[in-house]
């Protein structure tokens, strides 16, 4: 602001500089006080979830399609989500994605240190899990054609094979040990008299 | 007149050296043994057990709240001190002849099957399969047998 510069004036004996128009005081100035925006006391913590909730460790599923499954803790991701496996050849359950809310640890592990740490790593990206956009635009023909005959979903190749890779070493181990596979094939339910909140797991 | 034969009734007393189960409290499930009579409601016990998890102090207990079992020590003197209980406790094998008795056994199986993991209640559940198959298969053999002669 060099052209704000207030001139030196002479009046009468003294000397008095004044100031430049914009350098003014303003003449009014606002009935109401701004107001000041709320400072915000929540920080980012990273999640934290359950010690129980280690890698390899057998999970009961509570929610979701696959409810009462038991599968395998792989890796914890962001936000407290946990990447599981069925594995998929034993229960169905494919490489999927949970709440580590909605899901009862057992005390049983499988050893999961054998598993491709690069296939997993793939698969624990973000994108990973999105789903992809249909390549044929919805137009009224295929509406009316929906009825006659559904469409099967198809399941792309590479999750497939990825499937696979993480499996293939985690069902080696479960063979070794009596019992789990099929444990793992079946899913958990309350019967009578059951008392979940008694129980150890 | 036919004979009778009058039998005196094996009633487990209350009486100094009788082990009682204590049934509430602190230190319920643990064994003791009746050292002294308070009065006929509370009796004094001391239960020096061998194991150190199943130790009683000295104290006085409503027999509202004690179960008697069928063991006693025998001869033990009035008011004995933790000392020579312990000593007549270990003597008459109390821990040994406790761990024995069915209403033990039936305790520490329930207990035990209680604290089962979910992979083990699971392999319960499959094992008792397999036996219950196997039975019913000699059984199914035997009925046969029986069916043909």
């Amino acid at each position: 602001m060099s052209d704000a510069v207030g001139q030196t004036k002479q009046f009468g004996k003294g000397k008095r500089t004044v100031p430049h128009p914009a350098q003014k005081a303003q003449k009014w100035y606002p009935v109401d006080d701004e107001s000041q925006p709320k400072k915000v006391r929540k920080t980012l913590r990273p999640t934290k979830v359950r010690e129980s909730l280690q890698p390899g460790t057998i999970l009961i599923l509570l929610a979701g399609r696959f409810r009462g499954r038991r599968v395998i803790l792989l890796k914890h991701l962001d936000q407290g989500v946990l990447l599981v496996t069925g594995p998929f050849k034993i229960n169905g359950v494919p490489l999927r994605r949970v709440n580590s809310r909605y899901v009862i640890a057992t005390s049983k592990r499988v050893d999961v240190s054998g598993v491709d740490s690069k296939a997993i790593e793939k698969i624990s990206a973000p994108e990973y899990f999105t789903k992809e956009k249909s390549k044929e635009k919805k137009t009224e023909e295929a509406f009316f054609k929906q009825g006659e005959k559904p469409e099967k979903k198809k399941v792309a190749s590479a999750r497939a094979s990825d499937q696979k890779a993480v499996d293939q070493g985690i069902l080696a181990t479960i063979k070794k040990e009596e019992f789990l596979s099929s444990y793992l094939a079946t899913s958990f339910s309350l019967r009578n008299g059951d008392k979940p909140h008694e129980m150890k797991w | 007149m036919a004979d009778i034969d009058v039998k005196i009734a094996e009633w487990k007393q209350v009486e100094v050296g009788r082990l009682v189960l204590i049934r509430r409290g602190p230190f319920t499930g643990k064994l003791a043994a009746i050292v002294e009579i308070v009065d006929h409601r509370r009796v004094l016990i001391d239960g020096p057990s061998g194991e150190e998890k199943k130790i009683v102090p000295r104290h006085v207990l409503p027999l509202a709240h004690a179960t008697l079992t069928p063991f006693t020590i025998p001869q033990l003197p009035r008011a004995a001190g933790t000392g020579p209980v312990k000593k007549l406790w270990a003597k008459n094998e109390i821990d040994n002849k406790w761990a024995k008795s069915s209403f033990a056994q039936k305790t520490d199986r329930a207990d035990r099957r209680k604290n089962l993991t979910d992979f083990e209640r699971f392999k319960v559940l499959r094992l008792r399969k397999q036996a219950r198959y196997e039975v019913q298969k000699s059984y199914a053999k035997v009925r046969a047998a029986a069916a043909k002669s």
